[in-house]
């Protein structure tokens, strides 16, 4: 047994992504039509030429038919996925092993979700009937807990890991405002982000992912066949997912300043990929920022930094747009927003547009010589309890 | 009295509960526009109702007597969670008691305390007589000064599992129908009658069933070394207690002042508090005038000399904190408050309920083949693992404010217990600004939500405050 992965055997040679945001007037189907025929033109195919589909959607509604019926599809397999904040991933995954195979040519991932009809802030799962006795508490409170365990785990005072995040939330607002389609378009300072008031711990609504309606598609092929389609395909070099089993919860050993499901997943990418120095090795990073301590925490479980380092590397801009490794370079899921569903597929969105020089020049990285991978990271649950995707992108084949 | 054993059977542990919350009676006039007055009273949680109160003395009467298993289980309350199904289930379930106990209710007086008690005495058996109260009146009213909330629980049988440490020697009753304190099914207040027909009536009341008392056991009421006295009717109590002929010295306090009537569990926790302080070889009456009177003659015995109660009611006094008059009225849901904007819990399904019934009642864990201990448990595990007795620690907390509660912000612990385990917990009976990691919490059984008329019963954590084990 053993994790293969498909290495320069699939491509994606077009993409969509819809602008996130409060889309009270649009509903799922227009966002779902917009962001599918924006994929379809990009790789130049039509709809009836895609062999199968996948939808990731977390809480938007059930089965294919979600996608089917608002684009009129006739005869197609069409699937919906679920796993929780990394639906989109998922449905990516599942249309790219599909061309692997060779079960169809041609496949198309669509993540997707109406979160901004609920009548609620926030997201808010549908309740399963359960005994009444599952935590109640909100994912910003779950997060919340790595600011005083990183403190304390590092020697640091609350106040220093604080500003910490702050700097993440302040990088991402940058970069979200030189993004026409973020949700949140405003630059914000590290003192304007400290002065606002607690929700969850030391969190503040501003530590948080924006929450929103959104959609975001990607069509692939078998890499042999993309140069029919593009002249500039993203080849998959890793795809890896790691489910956790819920331990760490009850785990007296879990210290809430890492999240093992991460290591394990990136470490299986990494090997996919014949990724050796990820921090040297990449050329940008999207990462699952649900909440800025995350961010921090991921920095060093992705293997960008040694343990312990991410709060020092961060306040010296090593993720900024024109730093070291620019992580988020769209804004993240601080400023682009996190319409659940979507974000997996609008990450790779980020990483399509930059490796191919696509991106607006206020926020395009450098992407030079052999520096040309993108890895995407979408996670879904707690800490402790947790599934995590990760992907590398590349603009070379093998 | 004995039962068909032969052994003497009477009062093997007697234990009340008092909320963590007080009232200043001094602060409801500035906000009702009367009322209020000097002192305090209990005031039960918002997480907390006559059944999880009822759990909590049950827990501490059950902690003093290990070997005692109840064959039956009683519950008196004025104020039941449920009506149609029995609320004592509950409790039988939280406590972990055997299928073959029984577990029956005693509803809507305060009388009914007094007749689950008489009953367990003359049941053979063990037996637990549980009575708990959340005592309501109208803001600015008279009762929601005099009341107060909490519970005490008293286990009865012979000495084969644990010492008697009361004998009772004769039960008297006297019934009389007559209106005088009234409330209607659904109301959080009741009616009075003009205060002297009660006074008047209960005054020959008491009378007789003291006499009848001490007749049939032989004493008289010089030889009483504690007198308790109490019932529906204050003044009739003050004034069949100052007319008993029972010096002065030897009457026992009614906690009127730092707890309040606490309805159904008063004549309990007034016991309760007697047989903290009583010698052995006394002679203690318990005597509740409430439609009607009833008197019991309880003989202490030596046993009291080693007992250690697991949480005495003095220590329980000395640990509460105030809550404001405001949020008291919106516990009681008598003063709206704007609840989070979040979806308000779905109820409980009763089928996954009833399959984890150990551990969501029970808070049993399990255990696998190399000692860990799994919170919820795990299906994998071969051994169960109780946990509800168990202390931890805060390993790291937060204070959510976005989460829907009855009562934010919600605080939240990752909890470490002794002996293995964690669990992210709700922290109850606690101030948001005063935990801090490393503080040291044990559980406690408490109503989380309520949802189309179905109480969601879990346990939480508070603090580990003074006052025993």
């Amino acid at each position: 047994m053993a994790s293969h992965g498909v290495r320069d055997k699939v491509a994606i040679v077009g993409m969509g992504c819809t602008r996130f945001g409060e889309h009270f007037d649009k509903g799922l189907d227009e966002l779902l039509l917009e962001a599918t025929d924006e994929a379809l033109a990009s790789a130049g195919v039509a709809r009836d030429d895609v062999d199968a589909f996948w939808l990731g959607t977390a809480q938007s509604g059930m089965s294919g038919l979600l996608l089917s019926r608002p684009l009129h599809l006739v005869g197609k397999p069409v699937t919906r996925v679920e796993n929780f904040c990394a639906s989109g991933a998922e449905s990516f995954r599942q249309a790219a092993y599909a061309v692997a195979s060779g079960a169809y040519d041609l496949a198309m991932a669509v993540g997707a979700e109406k979160l901004k009809d609920s009548g609620y802030q926030g997201a808010n799962a549908a309740p399963v009937p359960t005994d009444g006795t599952n935590r109640t508490l909100t994912a910003a409170a779950m997060y919340s807990m790595i600011v005083p365990a990183y403190a304390a785990r590092y020697g640091l005072r609350v106040e220093q890991v604080k500003e910490v995040c702050a700097r993440i939330a302040a990088k991402n607002h940058r970069n979200g405002a030189r993004n026409p389609r973020a949700q949140f378009r405003k630059e914000m300072s590290v003192e304007q982000l400290l002065a606002m008031p607690k929700v969850a711990g030391e969190l503040s609504v501003f530590d948080c992912a924006g929450v929103g309606d959104g959609a975001a598609t990607a069509v692939v092929v078998r890499a042999e066949d993309a140069h029919r389609y593009t002249d500039r395909p993203l080849f998959v070099k890793a795809l890896s997912f790691v489910a956790g089993n819920g331990d760490g919860l009850t785990d007296p050993g879990y210290d809430y300043t890492t999240f093992p499901e991460i290591v394990q997943c990136a470490e299986d990418a990494y090997a996919q990929a014949g990724i050796t120095d990820p921090r040297h090795q990449l050329a940008m990073a999207e990462v699952h920022d649900c909440f800025t301590p995350t961010e921090l925490v991921l920095m060093e479980d992705l293997g960008f930094c040694e343990r312990g380092t991410a709060w020092k590397e961060v306040l010296a801009g090593t993720f900024e747009l024109e730093g070291e490794l620019p992580v988020n370079p769209d804004g993240g899921l601080k400023s682009f927003g996190h319409p659940v569903g979507a974000s997996g597929l609008r990450m790779m969105f980020e990483a399509w547009l930059q490796l191919r020089g696509e991106a607006p020049e206020g926020r395009r990285i450098a992407v030079v010589g052999s520096r040309d991978m993108a890895l995407t990271h979408n996670l879904g649950g707690y800490p402790g309890e947790m599934v995590s995707f990760i992907s590398v992108l590349g603009a070379s084949p093998g | 009295m004995s039962d068909p054993s032969g052994r003497p059977r009477g009062i093997l542990a007697a234990a009340g509960y008092l909320p963590y919350r007080r009232l200043d009676l001094g602060t409801i006039g500035a906000v009702a526009g009367g009322g209020g007055g000097k002192g305090w009273r209990t005031v039960a949680s918002y997480d907390e109702d006559a059944t999880t109160m009822g759990v909590e003395a049950a827990r501490l009467a059950l902690r003093e007597v290990p070997g005692v298993v109840p064959d039956t289980v009683r519950f008196a309350t004025v104020a039941p969670p449920y009506l149609d199904r029995t609320n004592a289930t509950a409790i039988h379930a939280a406590l972990r008691l055997p299928r073959s106990s029984a577990a029956y209710d005693d509803l809507g007086s305060v009388r009914s305390a007094m007749g689950a008690l008489r009953a367990a005495m003359a049941e053979p058996g063990g037996s637990l007589v549980v009575a708990a109260d959340v005592r309501t009146g109208l803001a600015g009213g008279p009762d929601e000064a005099a009341f107060g909330d909490g519970a005490a629980a008293v286990v009865v049988g012979d000495a084969a599992g644990a010492p008697v440490l009361a004998e009772p020697l004769s039960w008297a009753s006297v019934t009389e129908e007559f209106v005088d304190r009234w409330r209607a099914p659904g109301e959080i207040r009741s009616r009075l009658w003009e205060e002297r027909f009660g006074e008047l009536r209960y005054g020959p009341l008491g009378a007789e069933a003291l006499a009848s008392a001490l007749k049939q056991a032989g004493l008289t009421v010089e030889e009483v070394d504690h007198l308790v006295v109490t019932g529906t009717h204050a003044r009739a109590v003050r004034s069949v207690a100052a007319r008993s002929g029972v010096a002065p010295e030897r009457l026992a306090g009614d906690l009127g002042a730092s707890v309040g009537n606490t309805g159904a569990a008063h004549p309990f926790l007034l016991l309760a508090s007697v047989l903290e302080r009583a010698q052995p070889d006394q002679v203690v009456v318990l005597l509740v005038l409430a439609d009607g009177a009833e008197a019991v003659v309880l003989r202490t015995t030596p046993a009291l000399c080693g007992r250690a109660p697991a949480r005495p009611l003095c220590s329980q006094l000395a640990a509460g904190a105030p809550v404001p008059y405001g949020k008291y009225l919106s516990w009681r849901g008598v003063l709206p408050v704007e609840p989070p904007r979040r979806p308000e819990p779905a109820r409980t399904s009763s089928p996954a309920a009833a399959r984890s019934t150990e551990w969501k009642f029970g808070f049993v864990g399990s255990e696998d083949a190399d000692g860990a201990i799994h919170l919820p448990p795990s299906p994998l595990d071969p051994l169960a693992h109780p946990m509800a007795e168990a202390v931890g620690t805060v390993t790291t907390f937060t204070v959510d404010r976005l989460s829907y509660s009855p009562s934010p912000p919600t605080v939240f612990a990752v909890v470490d217990f002794e002996g293995g385990g964690r669990l992210p917990l709700e922290l109850t009976d606690v101030d948001a600004e005063s935990v801090a990691i490393g503080d040291l919490v044990e559980m406690t059984f408490r109503r989380l939500s309520t949802a189309d008329g179905i109480h969601n019963y879990f346990w939480k954590a508070r603090p580990v405050r003074g006052g025993g084990s």
